[in-house]
């Protein structure tokens, strides 16, 4: 019945104390707090910049393949992982953007939305991703008007109605179940086969009011002042068809939030960043960890791992490498 | 009705209310004959309370106590404000039961409004004391968003630094009429005096810059 998050906020005094960080984290999901974990564990002076913590851990209910956790809720786990942060007392500014970062050879400069900036001789960008857009006609006209992003936030408007899912991952699989207590209908829609793992698919099995749609591209978004349902078409038939809805929650995968360093750094066809084996982008100094790289499997485990890779390197790096002062 | 906080709850709820300063008072509006979780949501605040002898909570009857209804600008129930240790009304208001995850914007409020410094940065304190139109700001919740707690807490707080500026959660199964009204059906919803929307749980600085179109 109760979700527990409370925690101090970080005054952003106690982060104006420090002139020069050794390692400024930006982002709070698993690659950002590991990434701290482990610099604070080096003795850097390792400071996190967030808006949210937990980044996309929060949109999902269930964690099942995290190893020495089993069936944990995602903001549970990610709770977890603060909880171990917060013992070695890392600083942690929270309820800010990062607004810009200024390369300023060796060092960066980090602008937040406070109107502070902060310098730092190293930085990791871990800001993950966003939901992708299906990018139809429609789409973005009905958002909040039935179409979501987020089942956890908003299953609860869908008591009792038809309700699309998009997607064929296990995030769209889990957003299926999600909807399960409160949809009296759900026809999950996927343009090619089911990537999700076998064991949720399994899932899908026991739930009788669901219809798989495969092969099936939407095509439109339709509606007047809400939606009204979606235009698909049938890739086996080649024909279009119209399936009244009164929701769409939109689970494709995520799009890179990289607006930050997209132009300071290499980035990939999909705006991913480009980093080495050492988590390091094209500037020396400047890392990036978790769903904004180009490492193809986007998993709390492997984020994690990233963030925990870019501390050591960073650690390296300033023992070895940094010219600065 | 069975306790709605067991043990465990319990002691995190006294650590999170640890850092109070002053004591504040909740005043919780229901109806007689009751209405939908006006019966848990009496019960959570009187639990709270228990909790911490700095938290005082006042109920009172939406048909019967028509000065404060009128005072607080109570239009259903349920509904509780908080006010400081002096009692006064900051613009702090929660329509429907603070569980789920609005569990951390109801402690938060409680531990701001009891004198904590919410520790914001002088650009943000010198922009927000220049709101000098009168606010309202409606944060549209679910109980299972975990987004919109952190919208919730950014309104309380502009409310309680500026004293033109009131700010409500309201959990959007309770009050569907509001809801229906305006057009909720993703949280957290943000509308400000009625007619400018925000989506999504933004900085501070975010909220500043809407509120600074009016």
């Amino acid at each position: 019945m109760f979700n527990f998050s409370v925690e101090k906020q970080t005054q952003s005094s106690e982060f104006d104390n420090i002139k020069k960080w050794d390692f400024l984290v930006v982002g709070g999901g698993p690659a950002g707090l590991n990434a701290a974990l482990y610099a604070k564990r080096k003795g850097l002076k390792v400071g996190i910049i967030v808006n949210e913590i937990g980044g996309q851990l929060n949109n999902t209910t269930w964690v099942d393949n995290y190893l020495g956790f089993n069936m944990i809720e995602g903001e549970n786990l990610s709770h977890t992982f603060l909880d171990h942060v917060k013992q070695l007392e890392v600083p942690i500014l929270k309820g800010v953007y990062v607004q810009n970062i200024d390369y300023l050879k060796p060092d960066f400069s980090v602008s937040v939305s406070n109107g502070k900036e902060y310098m730092t001789k190293t930085l990791l960008v871990a800001t993950g991703g966003e939901p992708r857009k299906l990018g139809v006609s429609g789409e973005k006209e009905f958002i909040n008007k039935g179409v979501t992003y987020c089942a956890t936030c908003d299953a609860p408007f869908f008591k009792e109605k038809h309700v699309v899912v998009a997607g064929g991952g296990n995030s769209a699989v889990e957003g299926v179940i999600d909807l399960v207590p409160w949809a009296s209908k759900i026809t999950l829609v996927h343009r090619s086969q089911f990537r999700a793992d076998k064991i949720l698919l399994d899932k899908l099995n026991d739930i009788e009011k669901l219809d798989i749609h495969l092969e099936t591209q939407i095509l439109a978004v339709v509606g007047n002042e809400r939606m009204t349902g979606i235009e698909v078409l049938d890739k086996h038939t080649n024909k279009t068809k119209l399936i009244e809805a009164d929701g769409l929650l939109v689970e494709i995968g995520t799009v890179p939030n990289s607006g930050l360093v997209k132009d300071m750094v290499m980035t990939n066809e999909r705006g991913e960043v480009k980093v080495d084996l050492n988590q390091m982008t094209s500037i020396p100094g400047l890392y990036a960890a978790g769903d904004i790289t180009e490492q193809p499997f986007k998993q709390i485990i492997i984020s994690a791992a990233e963030g925990a890779k870019a501390a050591l390197a960073v650690n390296q790096y300033l023992n070895q490498n940094y010219k600065g002062e | 009705m069975a306790n709605l906080l067991n043990e465990e709850v319990s002691k995190q709820i006294k650590e999170a209310l640890a850092p109070m300063q002053n004591e504040i008072t909740m005043v919780l509006f229901t109806k007689e004959g009751g209405c939908n979780t006006c019966e848990e949501t009496e019960q959570l605040l009187s639990e709270i309370k228990e909790l911490n002898d700095k938290i005082l909570v006042e109920v009172k009857d939406f048909d019967k106590d028509k000065e404060d209804v009128k005072k607080y600008k109570i239009t259903d129930v349920p509904t509780f404000v908080m006010l400081d240790d002096k009692k006064q009304y900051k613009g702090v208001r929660f329509q429907g039961i603070p569980a789920g995850h609005e569990i951390n914007s109801f402690l938060s409020a409680i531990v701001f409004m009891s004198g904590l410094d919410l520790g914001l940065d002088s650009k943000v304190l010198d922009r927000l004391a220049k709101i000098d139109k009168p606010v309202d700001i409606k944060v549209f919740v679910t109980l299972s968003c975990p987004h919109c707690p952190g919208a919730v807490a950014t309104a309380h707080s502009l409310a309680m630094l500026n004293e033109n500026i009131e700010a409500s959660m309201i959990e959007a199964q309770t009050f569907q009429e509001l809801s229906v009204k305006h057009k909720v059906s993703g949280v957290p919803k943000i509308v400000i005096n009625d007619e400018y929307e925000l989506v999504g749980n933004h900085p501070i600085d975010a909220f500043l810059t809407e509120l600074e179109k009016i």
